[in-house]
């Protein structure tokens, strides 16, 4: 079984895509130079503070909001291993599978973590912190065979016969 | 066992006898819609995964809305990129300064009852307006429809929604659909369907239902549908309902997760507070409140207290959820012949450029001139925060599009209030929230 540690940012209910990456930034060439720009409405700083293999935790329907595709790319581009919220808004969780973003779903870790601790994930299985363990569940079958295509791109390329 | 409206119309699509809430299947998609803000993403997304040709160059809509006209020096580039594809892949549907995307889409004929489209764009879901599926997606989703024609979607389970009876006066589909929002809050209908019946319903013209369609998204919907009838046979250019539309409507019997009822007496004007789209207050709470805190002092997330009210810098008439003739009627039957405050900026933005010579042609442009208003060029416009309106710390605008969030329309401490055009009118002339 796949695991990682790594360090929390603490984030709350109903964090929009327009925080996550807000529309004046979208025309911005790459995601990569729209990444210093995440989360800049609700956290200036946080976008600097990131550091690869860190994770996300927060609390009910992340990424609501938009259709923007960029806002699951950013938090992948600032190196985020994973996000794991109570619950996620719906395009958001599709955008975040199709470009290969692991979404956890769990209902109590945002209550009990505190930023800038470390918690281990467990992919498919759970999470532990301090001392305890939060059940993770599964992904549907039709979601596991995009995110181990490697996401959708790479799903349509195999369709087209570009990659085995 | 009945079927939701939804139901219907997945199985319709696909061929089945019916299908049940939780299946996963594979749609055939009749209309898609890209915007411009995205078009770039969606051709790299598209030619990456090796496609040639798209599936149907005819099912296919560009549309330029979020930037026009270009404001920012990187905007130019999507319309260029825009045009190539199109003469590229041979996409003839393209609107380069013809309005916001959501109203061309069922006003320029490109989605029907019983459809099913997808759209670059999470208000994408308007089109339910009309009784069709219509759902926002990302750009590596639609560049894999542009190639197969197809996607997965879950059928969603159903909250239906019945309003029965009269709206009282000054009160709009604007305040139900607000109402709805805060009752069942941001997260409410994730992954659901809203199917909206009912007297009050029925009684609504289409372009008051799209409103209420546009904003379900609001509160986590897939999609937010409406029952065909005559109304939206002739709007949609039908010549009336055809045997599998007349079924369009849900079965007493089907399985709904929720039901709620409504009546139409008990909703009020009412507002959607900084910054939370589902914090939700009726406008005598919020005049309430804001008379309780001290005059003259700068309450974050509130505003401004000036003349026992919050005091309002801008107002903002327009967007897909209310920038229709009869938003603008709206607004001028409450301006007409009187000035709004000399302290208020009010912009005003119809939907689409056929609303905008409707409004002109019936002189409810001039009445909202002469009102003072400042009317812009059909789009997208200020509700997406990337054009003329722009607003800093602690300045009130009063707006009647549909979100609020943070920092939307200029700087994170810029204070939004959503409401109907009437409410927004009535603002724009006190110069506080009214």
């Amino acid at each position: 079984m796949e695991q990682f540690t790594g360090k929390v940012w603490l984030l709350g209910d109903d964090i929009d895509t327009d925080i996550i990456i807000p529309t004046e930034y979208l025309a911005l060439k790459t995601v990569k130079d729209m990444a210093p720009y995440g989360f800049s409405p609700l956290r200036p700083e946080l976008a600097a503070k990131i550091r690869p293999g860190d994770i996300i935790v927060a609390g009910k329907n992340f990424g609501c909001g938009s259709s923007r595709e960029q806002a699951p790319e950013v938090i992948k581009a600032l190196g985020v291993r994973a996000v794991i919220a109570r619950s996620y808004a719906r395009i958001f969780f599709r955008n975040a599978i199709n470009n290969g973003l692991l979404l956890i779903e769990n209902d109590t870790l945002c209550n009990d973590v505190k930023e800038g601790d470390e918690i281990t994930v467990n992919v498919g299985d759970s999470i532990e912190y301090k001392g305890k363990t939060y059940p993770i569940s599964a992904l549907p079958d039709n979601l596991l065979d995009i995110l181990e295509a490697g996401g959708l791109v790479k799903a349509m390329q195999k369709l087209n016969g570009i990659i085995k | 066992m009945g079927s939701t409206l939804i139901e219907k119309i997945f199985a319709h699509n696909i061929g089945a006898d019916s299908v049940k809430a939780g299946d996963i299947i594979t749609v055939n998609v009749d209309r898609v819609m890209i915007h411009d803000i995205f078009i770039p993403f969606v051709k790299d997304k598209f030619e990456e995964m090796g496609f040639t040709k798209i599936w149907d160059p005819d099912k296919t809509v560009l549309i330029y809305d979020h930037l026009v006209p270009a404001s920012q020096l990187d905007d130019p580039r999507h319309h260029h990129i825009g045009d190539e594809f199109c003469d590229k892949y041979g996409v003839k549907n393209v609107h380069r300064s013809d309005g916001i995307c959501h109203q061309l889409m069922t006003e320029a004929g490109y989605v029907k009852p019983g459809d099913v489209a997808f759209g670059t764009d999470s208000h994408t879901v308007t089109y339910g307006c009309v009784g069709a599926f219509s759902t926002g997606i990302g750009y590596t989703e639609m560049a894999s429809i542009l190639g197969t024609g197809k996607l997965w979607v879950r059928v969603p389970e159903t909250i239906r929604v019945n309003i029965e009876g009269e709206l009282p006066e000054g009160v709009t589909s604007k305040d139900i659909i607000l109402t709805i929002i805060g009752d069942l809050r941001a997260d409410g209908a994730t992954y659901k369907s809203l199917e909206f019946a009912g007297s009050t319903v029925d009684a609504m013209s289409v372009a008051s239902r799209m409103t209420m369609s546009n904003m379900t998204v609001e509160c986590g919907a897939k999609c937010g549908l409406f029952s065909p009838d005559e109304k939206t046979a002739q709007y949609c250019g039908l010549d009336g309902l055809d045997d599998f539309l007349t079924t369009l409507h849900g079965d007493e019997d089907a399985n709904y997760a929720q039901v709620l009822n409504y009546r139409a007496e008990d909703f009020a004007p009412v507002m959607a507070c900084p910054s939370q789209v589902d914090k939700i207050k009726p406008v005598s709470q919020v005049i309430a409140e804001a008379a309780s805190l001290e005059e003259g002092s700068v309450v974050p997330g509130v505003g401004l207290i000036e003349g026992g009210s919050v005091r309002v810098d801008q107002v903002f008439i327009g967007s897909c959820t209310n920038g229709r003739l009869e938003d603008l009627q709206a607004a001028a039957a409450v301006l007409k012949g009187r000035q709004i405050a000399p302290f208020v900026k009010l912009i005003v933005t119809p939907a689409s450029r056929k609303i905008y010579r409707e409004a002109l042609a019936d002189g409810t442009l001039d009445i909202l001139a002469e009102a003072g208003a400042m009317i812009t060029t059909p789009g997208c416009g200020l509700c997406c925060g990337r054009t003329g309106g722009i607003l800093t710390d602690n300045e009130v605008v009063v707006a009647t599009n549909n979100r609020n969030f943070l920092g939307r329309m200029g700087t994170s401490k810029v204070n939004i209030y959503l409401a109907s055009p009437i409410t927004a009118a009535r603002c724009a002339l006190a110069g506080r929230i009214v």
